[in-house]
């Protein structure tokens, strides 16, 4: 892998910048592999470089149907923190948020993690309880928090309506100074590059049609361009087709897909320097360093595959971004897009085992995948490269919806993600 | 937005009047306490979350309020059929599938 550098970006600008390496190779998969891992997203591909990196296992292919980090990966709203209130999911994200400090030097790529703080509004007084309540948990595993009021705020975020004017007054905040944004698209391509660079197979335009499934034990998959591929073990990394992929091994998950909607506006001036989100008024915003206003909220309310949603989920987003900023009431929206998130019914992934031996998955996420990313991989990997739950990824095991240990994050997940 | 026809108000209303409620014909154990955890979760909380043909559960939430059926594609969400609670779809998986075939 060439090393990208200062001196290197020099070096090539006297060759007018028409000799760079590939980003990453374009395999012929093999016929058996170590590890597949089905799904090159932000979370399959993290699997396969920590596999690589931690646990020195190398002969894995990656297996996209599309092209790497096309699905949710490309259609989140980028928002990183680890504000969550129980200690398992608290421990995950914490987690996470402790590779994405140094992800950028892990991957010799530019992720462009940008800590500029994560407010979570309150607007009732159940809201601040909660508020405190999960600060307080936060600050017990460690994680930064504080409980802000409105005029804090108001110094914060000047252009937020912080009066008693709106429907729903803004009474309050949690505020987590390290949480921030990350830019989706360098994610993948950053994993994607380091995980080749230690000798994964990335294959794209691949899908699984089948697991193939001898004695109750996976031995590979089928596929629709490159036929059967085996693998000793294989990593299922699918988001909002994971219902489909177990479907295909004999088994049924607790996940429903559903699609979530995000939207940018025109490209503005720099206007807001943080991530602002409510859960009570269904609204969460930040500002790409490109300028645009990246808005998102609520999922629909019916199972849906195919990545657009509903006309006013996003009217009811827009609504509740102009309360909190009547300032925007005026700027344009430029695109708009759905991705399929499964949902748990306790807001928490699934890093498990599952009913057929060698075959895991990695699913769940629903709403707020992104900001796990690398723990979400780093935890996997583990498990894969053990062949059970590793000691972080037990409490998220599918196997909880049987014996009740439920891990039950809606306060902190909500609409907030 | 769904254009959707409620079989109680036998009129067309628009999506916002409804309610989605989940996957449809799960039919509470007869005996709830001699459910295996297995059995009882299994009820509670997995899904068949197809992708395709769904059978599900709708609200006319701010219309009738009432329950009804909805068999729909959640791939290209075209609603193919409404009914209501305590009958059977018309439309499902298999039958798409049979018809298709016969297509060709």
């Amino acid at each position: 892998m060439q090393k990208y550098s200062g001196f290197g970006l020099l070096k090539h600008a006297l060759s007018h910048h028409e000799n760079w390496q590939r980003v990453w190779r374009n395999p012929v998969p093999k016929k058996k592999y170590d590890v597949i891992i089905v799904g090159g997203g932000g979370h399959g591909l993290a699997t396969a470089y920590y596999l690589a990196k931690v646990h020195g296992i190398t002969n894995i292919a990656v297996l996209e149907k599309g092209y790497l980090g096309g699905g949710n990966t490309a259609r989140n709203t980028t928002i990183v923190r680890s504000n969550y209130l129980w200690d398992e999911s608290a421990k995950l994200y914490e987690h996470a948020m402790k590779l994405w400090e140094g992800l950028s030097q892990d991957l010799n790529y530019n992720v462009m993690f940008s800590q500029r703080g994560v407010l979570n509004l309150g607007h009732t007084l159940q809201d601040m309880r909660d508020i405190e309540r999960r600060v307080h948990a936060n600050r017990l595993n460690g994680i930064d928090g504080e409980v802000l009021d409105a005029q804090q705020i108001k110094e914060i975020v000047p252009m937020m309506d912080c009066s008693d004017r709106p429907r729903y007054p803004i009474m309050g905040a949690s505020w987590q100074p390290r949480g921030g944004v990350a830019r989706h698209d360098a994610v993948a391509w950053g994993y994607a590059r380091a995980a080749d660079a230690l000798g994964v197979d990335l294959i794209q335009q691949c899908e699984v049609v089948d697991i193939i499934i001898e004695d109750g034990a996976a031995t590979g998959v089928m596929t629709n361009s490159h036929g059967v591929i085996e693998a000793d073990r294989i990593g299922c990394v699918t988001a909002g087709n994971s219902s489909v992929m177990a479907k295909m091994a004999g088994f049924r998950l607790p996940l429903e897909s559903h699609p979530l909607q995000a939207l940018v506006s025109e490209p503005i001036k720099p206007i807001l320097d943080t991530v602002v989100m409510s859960n009570h008024v269904h609204g969460y915003i930040s500002q790409s360093d490109k300028g645009d206003l990246v808005i998102g909220a609520g999922i629909d309310g019916y199972n849906g595959y195919g990545q657009r949603g509903s006309y006013h989920t996003i009217e009811h987003t827009v609504q509740a971004i102009v309360e909190l900023f009547p300032v925007f009431s005026r700027v344009r929206m430029n695109r708009q897009w759905g991705g399929i998130v499964d949902t748990c019914p306790d807001a928490c992934p699934i890093i498990s085992a599952t009913p057929v031996e060698n075959l895991f998955f990695n699913c769940g996420w629903g709403t707020g995948g992104f900001k796990a990313t690398p723990g979400s991989g780093h935890v996997f990997a583990a498990t894969l490269a053990a062949g059970e739950a590793s000691e972080m990824a037990k409490p998220f095991s599918m196997f909880r919806f049987y014996d009740g240990a439920l891990i039950d994050e809606h306060g902190a997940a909500g609409v907030a993600h | 937005m769904f254009y959707i026809y409620c079989p109680h108000c036998e009129e067309h209303r628009e999506e916002e009047e409804f309610h989605a409620a989940g996957e449809a014909h799960i039919p509470r154990p007869l005996d709830p306490d001699q459910c295996t955890d297995q059995e009882w979760g299994e009820y509670l909380f997995f899904r068949n979350n197809p992708r395709g043909i769904h059978h599900e559960l709708w609200v006319h939430a701010i219309g009738c309020r009432k329950f009804f059926n909805m068999t729909r594609d959640t791939q290209n969400y075209e609603i193919k059929e409404v009914y209501k609670i305590g009958q059977q779809p018309k439309i499902t998986g298999a039958s798409e599938a049979a018809a298709a075939k016969e297509g060709v």
